[in-house]
């Protein structure tokens, strides 16, 4: 039985970085940067940071689903603010659609982050257990990133 | 083991019993010291003591007539992995990349 649901929502998230705007954006814009923090190890990671550019991470994390995310970069202001819209896809099926903005606020010498993200999810897809997974990847990255140091 | 955390959150649900394990974290303590600084009868402190302890949050033992309580911090680390892994994904990255900034960062951390 298939049952087609759509779950709207929109979430921001503040962070305080205490190093430049310029510090931060570069660990958006820059290839090998994002890679660490964002896809983490043994995670297909191409970024193309440009207007019109795409960024894929596609894997998968203790024999889970494949999980694929595609984003188009809309507007690049440096140092300033991104703008981006993505899908993210289950083994190849359609699960979440999303627009996020990404705006870096200098405060003294450190970086006020606020992102926001408007989300259209599919058909009750986005399982607590899929977000658990992906989860448990990054921190296993975080760790493997830290040990490096 | 869903049944277990739901006491546990349920004992902690009370500014009372939240008050008192903040207490029992510093360390061991009798009941009549626990109930000095509250404003309600000692049997009324006893029974928030039970609820805590049957959510396993603190365990007591009896010396003479003397009722010691400690906490149990098996019970409290797992409501905290609980609310951990309800951190979404982004709040994950973004702290990594708040470590990666710090990692990269030569002169050592501010402090505000």
């Amino acid at each position: 039985m298939t049952e087609h649901s759509l779950t709207h929502g929109t979430f921001t998230l503040e962070r305080s970085y205490p190093v430049p705007p310029k510090r931060v954006f570069a660990a958006w814009a820059d290839a090998a940067s994002k890679a660490r923090w964002f896809a983490g190890p043994g995670v297909e990671h191409e970024l193309d940071f440009r207007v019109d550019g795409t960024e894929t991470v596609r894997g998968r994390h203790d024999g889970g689903p494949l999980l694929t995310f595609r984003a188009h970069y809309h507007d690049i202001v440096p140092d300033e603010r991104i703008v981006y819209s993505g899908t993210l896809l289950a083994d190849g099926r359609l699960s979440t659609v999303s627009v996020t903005s990404v705006e870096f606020t200098a405060n003294g010498d450190g970086t006020e982050l606020l992102l926001t993200e408007h989300g259209t999810y599919l058909d009750n897809q986005e399982q607590p257990g899929m977000r658990e997974a992906g989860t448990s990847a990054w921190l296993d990255a975080l760790t493997a990133e830290l040990q490096k140091g | 083991m869903l049944n277990h955390l739901d006491r546990v959150f349920q004992a902690l649900a009370d500014a009372t019993r939240r008050d008192l394990v903040e207490r029992l974290t510093a360390g061991p303590s009798s009941v009549t010291a626990l109930a000095k600084p509250l404003e309600m009868s000692l049997p009324a402190v006893m029974q928030h003591l039970r609820v805590l302890e049957e959510a396993g949050l603190i365990r007591s033992e009896k010396v003479g007539r003397v009722r010691t309580c400690q906490i149990e911090p098996a019970a409290l680390r797992q409501a905290e992995d609980w609310l951990g892994r309800q951190r979404t994904s982004w709040e994950h990255r973004l702290d990594r990349l708040g470590d990666l900034l710090a990692e990269e960062e030569p002169k050592p951390k501010r402090r505000k």
